[in-house]
């Protein structure tokens, strides 16, 4: 079990390898010069040499790209243009908040999704079935940052519930919650659902059935845990699906996480901050995604002793 | 004479197979509401013209007649600078599916390229592509494009130009795994035999045959393309004011949306119709062109 986390996590070296190098490149290839952003637009010409000779700005794009991911593997991610601030530090005052949003985004989704698509697939083609249905396509078809604006108009300033920005209590993060869940949600609902109906007409179903298993056992011991593993993909894949929602819903309800500074950074062109947070996330969709493939073991045994045999 | 029968009898079969996958299709109401919002909202687009004028009533300010409720003047009432939210939308209605329709034939198109030959050609030009696309893929669609935009800056050529790349590894990924299913089969080998190039069997013999999937995958990317559009413009990244886009014009109304609620709710519920149309447009053509997927 070790050496397959071990195997699966120095897969991820090469991804995190190529992403850098895409993001670099992108960047580079970004028009505006940061020393005329960093010294203002009246700097002389000589200040101008001198600030990208130390920057490095002179030297060719390769050995630019390798001097960065040097430092990023020390933990050096380089320095703002704007703020002039470590970007590591930027980066991880605001990694909690995303961090928040998405783990609780993924939870409601889960928790909700999960049990609606059992009893839709349990009383299928009744009304709550259609119901649970047309609410999953309702829930993948408006904008995510729609909901989020009509939860702040009914709860936030008709009903004054619940408030509207900001991050210091566990309320402020109801709302973004349910915002970031809704689309995920719905695709839940829908996997659980289709999943489990096939499970239910396999054999083994019929079995216990036969048997006399209550229905309440057969749904939830037999059929739902073989139900389970598709589900779990799509939960893993969703959470890189939610970092990138996290960027919408943080903006519209003014959490700084890593979303709102991207999306600041991009506007003010402060390359160094871009980067990082790309980099960041998809690290984190990375390391998701390996913790899924680890569950998926736990889940189904059947692939613990398959990768025994081919140890 | 055998030659035009020959021709005559392929002619045939091809229609009914069409015709029954239409058969099927239209059994299910539900993708038939979705063709029906989905053709007005294209003719809408397209003949946006005729309705109402671009100059005048979506973009020209009239400040007098700023905020107006809807009402039977101003469909759906008008704008912070006073412009009718109705015109406004309908020109979003253009913007929102031709971004969204080009988009996906740009990144279609290069997809299939990729996936096919990787899935036709097998062994290392496989692997190599495909480990690409997988780098590709691992960044999270949304990131990746506003990184693209980062470099590229705002406005819609860049957002098409951002959102085509990020969609390439999917239709790659789904192009080779139906080239994968298609290739071995007999057919493919007796065309080789004839001696047909490559790209004649890709295009003719392989590619028709695994068309489903990428049909039903390409209707419900432009969905979620459509979503992605509006995201981008709503926190600023996307399509500029004062172009008329459905997430921008909820971004310009986010601060009045005390006072001014419709302002908001009204362009999102055009999103959702079109999106939900394209959503259930893809569903019904999968169970239609597989009904074995149906349960």
């Amino acid at each position: 079990m070790l050496r397959y986390i071990a195997k699966r996590s120095l897969m991820m070296i090469p991804v995190l390898l190529g992403i850098s190098l895409i993001v670099f490149s992108i960047m580079e290839l970004t028009p505006g010069d940061p020393v005329s952003l960093m010294l203002g637009e009246g700097a002389s010409e000589q200040a101008v040499q001198e600030l990208r000779e130390q920057m490095g700005l002179n030297d060719n794009f390769f050995i630019k790209y390798v001097r960065y991911v040097k430092n990023a593997v020390t933990g050096d991610l380089g320095i703002s243009y704007r703020n002039k601030v470590p970007v590591i530090s930027e980066i991880t005052s605001r990694f909690p908040t995303t961090l928040n949003l998405t783990f609780w985004g993924v939870v409601l989704s889960v928790v909700i999704g999960i049990p609606v698509g059992i009893i839709s697939a349990v009383k299928q083609y009744t009304i709550i079935d259609s119901m649970s249905l047309l609410a999953a396509l309702i829930l993948t078809s408006m904008p995510a940052f729609w909901l989020g604006l009509m939860l702040i108009l009914l709860f936030s300033l008709k009903w004054n519930l619940l408030p509207a920005t900001g991050v210091s209590t566990w309320q402020h993060f109801i709302m973004p919650a349910i915002t970031l869940a809704a689309a995920s949600m719905a695709t839940i609902i829908r996997m659980t659902r289709s999943t489990m109906l096939e499970v239910v007409r396999q054999d083994y179903i019929r079995t216990a059935r036969a048997k006399g298993a209550s229905e309440f056992r057969i749904v939830y011991k037999h059929a739902l845990r073989n139900a389970l593993l598709p589900v779990v993909t799509v939960v893993g894949l969703n959470f890189g699906y939610q970092l990138g929602g996290a960027i919408v819903t943080e903006s519209v309800f003014a959490m700084p996480g890593i979303g709102t500074l991207m999306v600041a950074a991009v506007r003010t062109k402060d390359t160094p901050i871009v980067m990082a947070s790309v980099l960041f996330v998809a690290f984190l969709a990375g390391v998701i995604n390996l913790i899924v493939d680890v569950l998926y073991v736990y889940i189904d045994p059947r692939l613990k002793s398959e990768y025994v045999k081919n140890k | 004479m055998t030659e035009q029968k020959e021709k005559q009898r392929i002619v045939v079969k091809k229609k009914s197979q069409i015709a029954s996958i239409w058969h099927r299709f239209k059994k299910n109401r539900l993708a038939l509401f979705g063709v029906a919002v989905f053709v007005s909202m294209l003719l809408v687009a397209v003949f946006a013209d005729f309705i109402v004028d671009y100059e005048k009533d979506a973009l020209m300010q009239n400040m007098a007649q700023r905020f107006q409720r809807p009402s039977g003047e101003h469909w759906f009432g008008t704008d912070n600078f006073g412009r009718d939210l109705f015109a406004r939308i309908i020109f979003g209605a253009r913007i929102s599916l031709f971004v969204g329709v080009i988009t996906i034939s740009l990144s279609l198109f290069v997809g299939s390229v990729i996936g096919a030959s990787a899935g036709y050609y097998g062994g290392r030009v496989d692997n190599i592509m495909m480990r690409i696309m997988d780098v590709f893929l691992a960044i999270p669609q949304m990131i990746m494009a506003i990184s693209i935009v980062a470099a590229l800056g705002t406005g819609m050529m860049n957002i098409l130009i951002a959102l085509s790349i990020a969609q390439i590894p999917r239709f790659a990924r789904i192009v080779r795994s139906s080239i994968l299913t298609v290739k071995c089969q007999d057919f493919i080998e007796a065309a080789r035999a004839c001696g047909t190039s490559d790209t004649r069997i890709i295009a003719k013999h392989i590619l028709p045959n695994a068309i489903g999937p990428i049909v039903v995958q390409a209707t419900l990317s432009v969905a979620s393309t459509i979503l992605i559009i509006a995201a981008l413009s709503f926190v600023g990244l996307g399509i500029q004011p004062p172009t008329p886009e459905w997430g921008s014009m909820m971004a310009d109304a986010k601060s009045q949306m005390r006072y001014h609620e419709y302002l908001i709710i009204i362009p999102g519920i055009f999103i959702a119709l079109t999106v939900m149309s394209l959503n259930v447009i893809g569903d019904g053509l999968r169970d239609a062109l597989d009904p074995r997927l149906k349960n």
